[in-house]
């Protein structure tokens, strides 16, 4: 992620001085022909990855494949961050990467939480046989 | 003494000026449509985690494995990404002053949408004439109600778009309908992150097993 925002920052620094690179002329913080075209290659590369990880059961141990998947899913989505949504920490002062932080803080929070609250509660509540019943303290 | 009868003149010059570029009224809805997407988030958020509890309880009916078609939903995740990059390229037609360009852009964009929506609608289809109804498991409730919640937001996003090609096509490209063109690329783009988890967690890892 932080070579490809700052491959961005760059960008936008090069627009904050005019005449130091060409080609960035009509850059005003919504990216240009290139960024997209990167970001496009990108996300058809992270996509096809996966897929094709599936559908050819290329790695053996589902386990290895699921966290590969999600491994790609989770850089795909920094990908679109970068250059379709533009996110870098000067847009609107910051207030946009804070806000950003401050949902991603909550999702790992929910997400997690409840996996986490759910998965041991459905473990601990396992139906219990008459046998374990009287064995009970 | 030279400075004190420079300033009348110079205030009455720049008053106005400083009063419009303190006023920024783009920047403003722009901050607060992205307060408004990362609050749906945590409403894709909840969905992902309810699909995450629930999404192995097939209460003895048919399973991801057994139901999904990846082919299928490669051909519709190809249809969003297609649909975003047609966007950007509107994006960048609006930033050369080019009408035209920008609404043709857009009806691509708009039919990709549509093509993306089909595809999602014909498979829901599938599954409910094969019995796999939301009422049928709780993996098929939390499914339905992940996806369906995507989808309904691709359905207003190409109402959303339809209305700004009418706006944009009678007023052209005015600082409002720029805004909006603005705000719906991040809706538009937004929706994209969602469907990579969507494939990723629900479809992928559904097939998996």
């Amino acid at each position: 992620m932080s070579q490809a925002s700052h491959a961005h920052d760059h960008g936008a620094h090069d627009h904050s001085a005019p005449g130091a690179h060409e080609g960035h002329g009509h850059e005003a913080g919504h990216g240009t022909l290139k960024g997209y075209t990167i970001g496009f290659v990108l996300s058809v590369i992270l996509t096809a990855i996966p897929f094709w990880l599936v559908m050819g059961h290329v790695i053996p141990d589902p386990r290895l494949t699921a966290l590969a998947v999600m491994a790609l899913a989770a850089v795909q989505i920094v990908v679109h961050m970068v250059f379709f949504l533009h996110m870098n920490s000067r847009s609107e002062g910051g207030w946009t990467m804070l806000a950003l932080i401050f949902t991603l803080v909550l999702v790992v929070i929910t997400l997690s939480g409840s996996l986490w609250v759910m998965y041991h509660l459905n473990h601990n509540m396992m139906p219990m046989s008459v046998h374990d019943m009287r064995n009970m303290p | 003494m030279a400075t004190t009868l420079d300033i009348p003149v110079k205030d009455a010059a720049a008053a106005p000026r400083f009063h419009v570029v303190e006023h920024h009224p783009e920047n403003g809805s722009l901050l607060g449509f992205w307060l408004y997407l990362m609050s749906d988030c945590l409403i894709f958020a909840v969905l992902f985690a309810v699909y995450g509890v629930l999404g192995r309880s097939y209460a003895a009916g048919p399973s991801g494995a057994d139901l999904f078609d990846l082919p299928m939903v490669a051909l519709n995740t190809s249809m969003l990404l297609f649909s975003s990059i047609t966007y950007g390229f509107a994006m960048l037609a609006m930033e050369q002053n080019r009408v035209k360009t920008t609404l043709a852009w857009l009806a691509v964009t708009g039919l990709f949408g549509a093509a993306f929506l089909g595809l999602e609608l014909t498979e829901f289809a599938h599954f409910i004439h094969e019995g796999a109804t939301p009422q049928r498991s709780a993996f098929l409730s939390s499914f339905f109600a992940l996806v369906g919640t995507h989808g309904l937001h691709v359905t207003f996003g190409i109402v959303w778009l339809v209305t700004l090609m009418v706006q944009v096509g009678q007023r052209g490209l005015i600082p409002e309908n720029r805004r909006r063109l603005m705000c719906l690329s991040m809706f538009w783009h937004f929706l994209d992150v969602v469907w990579i988890g969507v494939f990723s967690f629900v479809y992928l890892m559904g097939a998996l097993r």
